[in-house]
């Protein structure tokens, strides 16, 4: 019998394998950042462990970091002291550190793949949940506790047990303003938050071989929140294109020899899934959430549900209690909710695909007087990049604030923060309750519905705006 | 690590499904560079509402979390595993986990039992009728007991073995340099590298 993509990369790390044990899998790249690593690097120093390859970690600071004044010191001493403490570890360590202000620093997702270090085949591990982002190179990349970022700089392995697959098969062609966004929280309103628990989801069909690296990433990215372990898309010539010529991409000899181990990773024939979903693609709208998980969520054009129209007993109650976090009516049209904030960022839609969409939607317009519209680059290259292509310039003449690369309103650990009962439209991935900053309201949308909103100040898409004067 | 074999404290009825670590604590907690400390942040959001559970003085000091499904969702932040220990829980029972979070529970030598939600709601029954009522967790047996309510408790047997002799994961590992040093060796060399 044939074998996944993952099982093919899952077997292909196999360092030891002992009856009733986990397996002990080798880990390609180790990505760090410094909010997960601090007890993992205190726990080395205690044993008096070394970190066992340097030289296959990278760490970049994010979380912590805000996004304007960059040149000032960190006002909020707790984030300082953690930023201190990763600059110290990495230095004593021997660990390669992009700091706040360095031209390769930006979320530790945006980061990876933009210096040509996420490439096909790979394992991939960052104490981050949504490390499964990186999977949309055909790499197994995952998020892990603190621990396990100790395990891994001890050890550069970690055991564990086989994911199970689930095939998710999008077919057909994505419609006009509907993108990467709106099929995964499709795909996450469809199997649930726990739908995916166990299991590395291998996204697949028509419709996902026309989208480029950057929505491949959107997907992959937000495997977690369906509650997967990874999610993964087999490389293709789009990938080996993204990867050429990037710093740490493959030269030569050693590019011809990656490449032809890269066309082997691609799902078998005859290997079976044990689980598959179908999507289909031509029947997507634009999606947004009105619930505070990111299961929540139904086209654009559709009602806040009524909590009494689910089967399940726990889904009543929980979309009672998210209605009421949410100061929601329902049976309201999604298309009436004002927001207060817009945020365009984050390891989701953070990339410059993503800025390019949301200015091409906004260019020659004004944001609506009621909105606060933040964009905010996932790192400091896709800052520079946009800037060279002028749009910094589109997104300040249309009222945004343009920011510097970081984790920023995704969640709320920096000074970019919702107010309580603020309410946001969102690129981000998490919906839950307090995640924008206490009290905080979210709804997940796409870059081209986020920024549509901040035209009209309500959830909307670009098909509902006028032309622009 | 400590040992676990069985526990017995009170049990703390959390009448939520899907948890996520964000509730258990939220990310404003998780600034601290130290491995203690974090009891003050588990479920702040809710902490301030005065009919949550944990403000029931008979609950207070419960050790055994009976939570609902899908408990701990969301972020793979550990924090959410050390808030629950530093607050004093010893094990959490819920009829579904999330993965990361079973995963760090196991690691931290904080158990979590997989109970059918029917033996939960039953448990939830008797800890609300009785607040303050025992738990009993037998991670020997794979049994939870709760006054007439005796139910079996899911746990793999690698988790159990390592749990109950307080094993850490690292010092495992590294019995086996041999065979990472082989592997090593047979790496191709087109894998990137972030040293140059």
């Amino acid at each position: 019998m044939g074998k996944t993509l993952a099982e093919k990369v899952w077997d292909a790390h196999v360092v030891r394998r002992a009856e009733g044990e986990p397996d002990l899998l080798y880990i390609d790249l180790h990505l760090v950042h410094e909010v997960t690593s601090p007890q993992a690097f205190d726990g080395l120093r205690l044993a008096g462990r070394p970190v066992r390859r340097p030289d296959l970690t990278l760490a970049t600071e994010d979380h912590n970091t805000p996004t304007v004044d960059i040149d000032q010191p960190i006002a909020d001493l707790t984030s300082r002291t953690q930023i201190e403490t990763l600059r110290r570890n990495c230095q004593e360590f021997g660990v390669r550190l992009h700091s706040l202000g360095d031209a390769e620093q930006g979320i530790v997702h945006v980061v990876g793949p933009q210096l040509g270090l996420t490439q096909p085949g790979l394992t991939v591990v960052c104490g981050d949940s949504h490390t499964s982002t990186h999977g949309a190179f055909g790499a197994l990349a995952f998020g892990i506790g603190t621990s396990e970022v100790e395990h891994v700089l001890a050890t550069q392995t970690l055991p564990l047990r086989p994911f199970k697959t689930m095939a998710i098969n999008v077919e057909g062609t994505l419609g006009p303003g509907v993108t990467a966004k709106d099929i995964i929280l499709a795909v996450i309103a469809k199997i649930g938050t726990g739908g995916g628990q166990g299991y590395v989801l291998e996204y697949r069909g028509s419709a996902l071989a026309g989208l480029s690296m950057e929505a491949r990433m959107t997907i992959c990215n937000m495997s977690i929140e369906a509650g997967a372990r990874a999610g993964m898309i087999a490389p293709d010539d789009t990938t080996f294109a993204y990867i050429d010529g990037r710093p740490h991409a493959p030269k030569g000899k050693e590019w011809d020899a990656a490449l032809e181990y890269w066309r082997t990773l691609y799902t078998d024939d005859d290997a079976v899934f044990d689980a598959e979903v179908s999507i289909d693609a031509d029947a997507l709208e634009p999606f947004v959430t009105w619930g505070t998980n990111p299961g929540q969520g139904l086209p654009l054009s559709a009602s806040v549900p009524d909590p009494d129209s689910f089967a399940d007993e726990s889904e009543k109650a929980a979309a009672r209690r998210a209605l009421e976090y949410m100061a929601l009516e329902a049976g309201t049209p999604l298309r009436d909710i004002a927001v207060d904030t817009v945020f365009i960022g984050s390891c989701t839609n953070g990339r410059i695909e993503d800025l390019r969409a949301a200015a091409a939607v906004v260019k020659g317009r004004k944001k609506a007087d009621t909105v606060r519209v933040l964009v905010v680059p996932g790192s400091a290259k896709v800052r520079l990049q946009a800037e060279q292509e002028g749009l910094d310039e589109v997104f300040t003449a249309f009222g945004a604030e343009w920011r510097h690369a970081g984790c920023s309103m995704c969640l709320g650990m920096n000074p970019d923060q919702l107010a309580p009962g603020e309410r946001s439209a969102s690129t981000s991935n998490r919906n839950f309750e307090g995640r924008q900053g206490k009290g905080g309201r979210t709804h997940l949308v796409s870059p081209l519905v986020a920024a549509a909103t901040s035209v009209r100040g309500t959830l909307s898409s670009p098909a509902d705006l006028e032309p622009a004067g | 690590m400590e040992k676990f074999i069985r526990h017995t404290g009170v049990g703390v009825p959390l009448r939520r499904s899907n948890v996520d670590t964000d509730q258990i604590i939220p990310a404003v907690y998780l600034k601290r560079v130290t491995r203690t400390g974090f009891e003050d942040g588990l479920f702040a959001a809710w902490r301030g509402d005065e009919t949550f559970v944990l403000n029931n003085e008979a609950f207070a000091s419960g050790s055994v979390l009976v939570a609902g499904p899908d408990f701990g969702t969301g972020s793979s932040r550990e924090h959410a595993v050390w808030a629950l220990k530093d607050y004093g829980f010893k094990a959490v029972l819920s009829s579904r986990f999330a993965d990361i979070f079973r995963g760090n529970s196991g690691k931290q030598g904080l158990l979590t039992g997989q109970l059918s939600q029917d033996d939960i709601e039953l448990i939830w029954k008797a800890l609300e009728n009785v607040p303050g009522t025992e738990v009993t967790v037998d991670l020997d047996q794979r049994v939870v007991t709760c006054g007439e309510i005796v139910a079996p408790m899911q746990v793999d047997d690698y988790t159990r073995w390592r749990l109950m002799e307080g094993l850490d994961d690292i010092g495992l590992t590294l019995r086996h340099t041999d065979a990472i040093d082989d592997f090593e060796t047979a790496r191709a060399s087109h894998k990137p590298r972030t040293l140059v």
